[in-house]
Formats: structure tokens, C-alpha cells, sequence
């Protein structure tokens, strides 16, 4: 993209740097071989990559509301819980084909994350963030209310018996890598446009963000729709990786701690940093997982110590020696004819 | 008859929500901790409930007073994000200490007779606690008004919220006062806890319901206001019973709709005072 003035020298504007020219066909390379994942290696090994994925989704996506849209839910279990239910009431009741379930769950979620916005977007900052935590108490409420969604017991889904075992775990393991590139490629388009660039504006501060011309609530509202559909379709993943929907997991709070620590170990308002931060998370849950508690309070003291001497998170660190970027968003300028 | 107890709990959380301006998550499971303490305290020694609070209160006002001065104090700034990770990780960490060195079961503190003990007013049957925590919310809000309205330090806690640097010209030292503003605030969650853990059981997850009831009183009764949260805090109670009547086992549900109902059509809260868009 060049833009030339008449008096002055041309101005060059990159968006890709040296090390996103060589970490975006990285990141695709690495989607291409986890492709081929279940044809190499034991199936055993691929439920646990199911969860890293489904991890990496639900990061990004609260990162897109939170570290661009400046909105810190502490509600979005609500959605996976929506997705998940919308998953096995599509695929069992209505009996729509499981990979077309998976995009409709997500936007049966993000429709009610529109209609939610409404209300939650009364409340600003912390205020929004335990006004959301009550929505979803309430979405969760609501939905045990009906019988034909099995009460407070939740319902098992069948779809998924079509296939046989072995098939069935790399199916699903498929359909988190695809839901996964195209969460992340969604996160990466729309912060590299204009669109991003103003809501990275609203996000530091609404009023100037507003003045210069942003639909300050029209932007928040698209975000947090976008987050909706992603953290739904993470649960549509979920309840066709465990086969079963439970209304007091799905709806726990815990899925929102899981979003908010990953986020801000690997380093909000980053790209890249939902992706490590799923990483960590997820490799200290392999090796601890046999602690239970012990792991989730060494998880607290992590994420506090992040939130209170590095703010930045792990990729904030690495970025601290050199700047470095795997995708191509930011802006560089140069005069002239040169680079 | 449950608004008292939410009052009392819900009036620490106006306190740093709407005066000190600081996102609490932690807020809930500090109060189940207080209740904990309680609880260990009367097993080890035989005293009432009601004597642990002479124990348990100061020890988490002490708490409040280093955890505000010493962690909170440096979450402070434009972003909201921060406070609500560590609080949140807070949270977190007392919960799991707890289901580990407690376990997941139901608690309940007993306070013998008075439990069960009613008034007979022809019409209408009180029950004593209740009734006493009523009276002992409004006593506790009363006081805390009177402070933050009538007293130096209420007047600069207000005034450290709006504008802490020219607060630190005039020669008042903004972190000492926020800490014993956290103090307080920690000792009524540390009494909303207990009284808590008298009226209903709790277990060691049982905080993040408590921090939810105590927000929803604030924002019914708006922000900024200790009068407006004790009569959320009635709201939410007769929303909750009321509706516990005509949907047996849905007072919970009912309380939130009505949370909601307020936040669609009354966003500014019974008293008015913050205007927010």
C-alpha cells in the first residue's frame, strides 16, 4: 500500500514486518501438520490437543472483547454453555449435520450475546464485569428450566454415535482446528483493519475514540457479538469432545477464570499472546493435573503476579528485548524510496 | 427478612465499589472465609457465633487493611482490568485453600434456640434472627453513613475517589486512608459472612453467589449510595422470598430478573445518584 503526496516524498506504509513475513506461513504450517495429526500419532494424544485448541479459541476471543474491546467479561460461560446446548439441540432434536451444528451453535450464541449486550452494556469496567457473571447465572437458570433440556442434569449427545470411536475423537479434534484457524483469522482481520484500529481506540479511551469519529457502542457491540459466536462454537467443541452437557461445568464460572488467566499470562491486547498463554495454561494442567486445587491456586498466584509486576504478560516479555510480531498488524513508515 | 443480611454484606461492597471506586471479586470468598473462621472458632472453643465475631472481624480488617495497602494499591489506575484479576485470582485462591484444608460439604453455625425463636405478631410471625440482623444492617449502614458523610476520614476517602493526587497536596496520605477504608470493608464482609453462615449453610464455593447477591443490592439501590444499597438489599430479599412463594425453588432466578428489571429500566437505582449512560 503506497500513498504519495505531490510535494512531499513518498510515504511507504508495511504492515508486514521481518518476523511476521516468516511467523505467518509458521502459523499455517503448523495448522497444516496438526492437520495431519491424527494420522501420526496415537489417538490418546489427541483428545488433550482438543482442549488446547478449544483453549486457544476461548483466549482469543476474550482477548478480542477484552484486551481490544476494553470490556472485561466475567460472563462468557454463558455462551459456552449456549453453545453447547444449541450443539446437541440442533444436532440431536432438530437433527442438523454436526459440522453445520457447530457454526449455527455459535450463532445461535452470539444472537443472544446481542440481545444480552443491551443490558450488560449499561455497566462500564468492573461493574460490567460481575453484571455479566450475573447474565449468565441467569442464562443458566433459565435454560435448567426445561425439561427437554434434562433440568439441572443436562443431556448426553447421540449425533456423534454416527461415527465410531477412533473417528470420532479426530473428527472432533478436525473441527477445533478449523473453528481455531478461523477464530484466529478472524482476530488477525479484523485488528489489522480500519475496524481494529478503532476499537483499539475506544478500548484506551471511549470520549477521544468517540470524538474522532468511532461509533463508540456500534464497535463494542460487534466485538462482543464476535467473542459470543467464538466462545459458543469453543462450547459446541466441548460438548462434542465429552459427548455430554452438564449445566453447573459449562456454566462455571471457572471458564472465564480459565479465559482471563491465559489471557493475561501470555499478554492482553496481543495477538499472540492468548496462544502462549493457552499453551502455558494448558501444559501446567497436564503436569498438575493430578493436584486438583493445588493447581488452580498456583494459577491464582501466577496470574497475580502478572497482573502486578508484568503487566505485559510472557509476550510483553519477549517483545521487552525486540520488537517481534507473527502477524501482520501493526504499521511501519518509512519516507522515500528506500526498504 | 433475607435484606438485612444482604444489606450488611452488600453495604462493604458499596463501600469499595461505589465510594472507593475499586472492582472487589474477591469480596464474596473473603466473607465465606470469615464464616470458616467463625466456624473453627466456636468448635475450639464452645463460644456462640456471635462472640467469634469479636475474633474474626479484626483479624480480617487487619487483612483488608494489608491487602489494600500492599497489593490492591497497585492495581489502581484507568484500567479496571488489573483489580478484577487479582481480585478474581484472590478469589480463587481462598476458594481452593479452603475445598482442600475443608473440604466440599455444607457448613452451618447455630446460634441454639435464637434460631428458631419468632415473634408472634397476630398477622405475621418474625423470626428473632432475622429481625436482630435487620436492626443490627441498619445500625451498621447508619454508622458507616454517618462516617463516610460526617467524619475527616469519610471526606477524604470521598475525596481521595475523585481526585487522589490533589487529596495528597493537602497533606493526607491517600494509600493509608484507602487501606483502612478496606479495613472496614473487609470487617462487613467478615460480618456478613458470619450472619450468613447462621441464617443458610456454606461451603467453600458458596462466595461467588454471595458477591453476586451484594452486587445486585448496589446496583438496585445505585452506586455511590449506602442508603440507596440497604434498600436493594430489601428489594433483593423480598424479590427472592416473594418469589420463592409463587415459584418454589426459583427465589434465586426471580432475584436476578428483578436485578435486571432495574438494570433495563432504572440503571440509575433507587437513589438516583450516579448517572451513567
Amino acid at each position: 500500500m503506497t500513498m504519495t503526496r505531490p510535494e512531499l516524498s513518498p510515504v511507504k506504509v508495511t504492515r508486514w514486518t521481518r518476523t511476521s513475513k516468516f511467523g505467518t506461513p509458521g502459523v499455517l504450517l503448523v495448522f497444516v501438520i496438526m492437520f495431519a495429526l491424527p494420522f501420526m500419532t496415537a489417538l490418546s494424544n489427541i483428545r488433550p490437543v482438543t482442549d488446547l485448541l478449544v483453549f486457544i479459541i476461548l483466549g482469543s476471543m476474550w482477548n478480542l472483547m477484552a484486551g481490544y474491546g476494553g470490556m472485561e467479561s466475567v460472563g462468557q460461560q454463558a455462551y459456552i454453555g449456549l453453545g453447547a446446548y444449541g450443539l446437541v439441540v440442533l444436532a440431536d432434536q432438530v437433527g442438523v449435520n454436526i459440522f453445520l451444528a457447530v457454526p449455527l451453535a455459535g450463532l445461535i450464541a452470539g444472537v443472544i450475546a446481542f440481545l444480552i449486550s443491551f443490558l450488560a452494556f449499561r455497566l462500564t469496567g468492573g461493574y460490567f464485569a460481575i453484571g455479566t457473571w450475573v447474565i449468565a447465572e441467569v442464562v443458566k437458570l433459565i435454560i435448567t428450566q426445561f425439561p427437554s433440556l434434562g433440568l439441572g442434569s443436562g443431556i448426553s449427545l447421540y449425533a456423534m454415535s454416527a461415527f465410531e470411536r477412533d473417528l470420532r475423537i479426530a473428527v472432533s479434534y478436525w473441527i477445533a482446528l478449523g473453528v481455531t484457524l478461523v477464530a484466529l483469522l478472524i482476530c488477525v482481520l479484523l485488528v489489522r483493519s480500519g475496524f481494529g484500529l478503532g476499537l483499539t481506540a475506544v478500548r484506551d479511551d471511549p470520549t477521544a475514540a468517540a470524538t474522532s469519529g468511532v461509533d463508540v457502542s456500534r464497535a463494542k457491540r460487534l466485538v462482543f457479538v464476535i467473542s459470543g459466536i467464538g466462545t459458543g462454537m469453543a462450547g459446541a467443541i466441548i460438548a462434542i469432545s465429552t459427548l455430554t452437557v452438564q449445566p453447573d461445568s459449562l456454566f462455571s464460572v471457572q471458564w472465564s477464570v480459565l479465559m482471563i488467566f491465559m489471557v493475561v499470562i501470555g499478554g492482553v491486547g496481543t495477538l499472540e499472546g492468548p496462544i502462549i498463554g493457552a499453551i502455558i495454561f494448558w501444559g501446567l494442567r497436564e503436569a498438575l493435573a493430578d493436584y486438583g486445587s493445588l493447581y488452580l491456586i498456583l494459577l491464582g498466584i501466577i496470574a497475580i503476579a502478572f497482573a502486578l509486576f508484568f503487566r505485559g504478560g510472557v509476550w510483553g516479555l519477549i517483545q521487552r528485548r525486540r520488537r517481534f510480531s507473527v502477524f501482520p498488524t501493526g504499521y511501519a513508515t518509512s519516507f522515500g524510496r528506500s526498504t | 427478612m433475607l435484606g438485612g443480611l444482604y444489606a450488611i454484606f452488600a453495604a462493604g461492597l458499596s463501600l469499595i465499589f461505589g465510594v472507593m471506586k475499586i472492582v472487589s471479586l474477591s469480596y464474596g470468598a473473603f466473607a465465606v472465609l470469615a464464616a470458616f473462621l467463625a466456624l473453627h472458632f466456636t468448635q475450639a472453643t464452645g463460644w456462640p457465633p456471635v462472640l467469634a465475631l469479636l475474633v474474626v472481624v479484626p483479624v480480617m480488617a487487619a487483612f483488608g487493611w494489608a491487602l489494600q495497602r500492599f497489593v490492591l494499591q497497585r492495581t489502581l489506575g484507568t484500567s479496571a482490568l488489573p483489580s478484577i484479576l487479582v481480585t478474581f485470582g484472590i478469589a480463587i485462591i481462598i476458594e481452593n485453600v479452603l475445598l482442600i484444608t475443608e473440604s466440599a460439604d455444607q457448613k452451618r453455625m447455630s446460634l441454639g434456640w435464637i434460631d428458631t425463636a419468632a415473634l408472634d405478631l397476630g398477622l405475621i410471625r418474625l423470626g428473632v434472627y432475622p429481625l436482630g440482623l435487620f436492626v443490627l444492617s441498619l445500625v451498621l449502614l447508619g454508622i458507616l453513613a454517618w462516617v463516610m458523610a460526617k467524619t475527616q476520614f469519610g471526606r477524604a476517602v470521598r475525596a481521595i475517589s475523585e481526585d487522589a493526587p490533589t487529596v495528597e497536596l493537602l497533606g493526607i496520605r491517600p494509600k493509608m486512608i484507602y487501606a483502612w477504608a478496606g479495613a472496614i470493608a473487609l470487617a462487613l464482609a467478615a460480618i456478613g459472612g458470619v450472619a450468613s453462615g447462621i441464617q443458610t449453610s456454606f461451603s467453600p464455593t458458596s462466595g461467588g453467589m454471595l458477591l453476586i447477591f451484594a452486587f445486585e443490592a448496589v446496583i438496585i439501590g445505585g452506586i455511590g449510595s449506602l442508603w440507596g444499597t440497604f434498600l436493594g438489599a430489601l428489594v433483593l430479599g423480598v424479590a427472592q422470598t416473594v418469589g420463592a412463594n409463587y415459584f418454589p425453588s426459583q427465589g434465586i432466578l426471580i432475584g436476578h430478573i428483578v436485578f435486571l428489571i432495574f438494570l433495563a429500566f432504572m440503571p440509575q437505582g433507587l437513589s438516583g445518584k450516579v448517572k451513567r449512560s
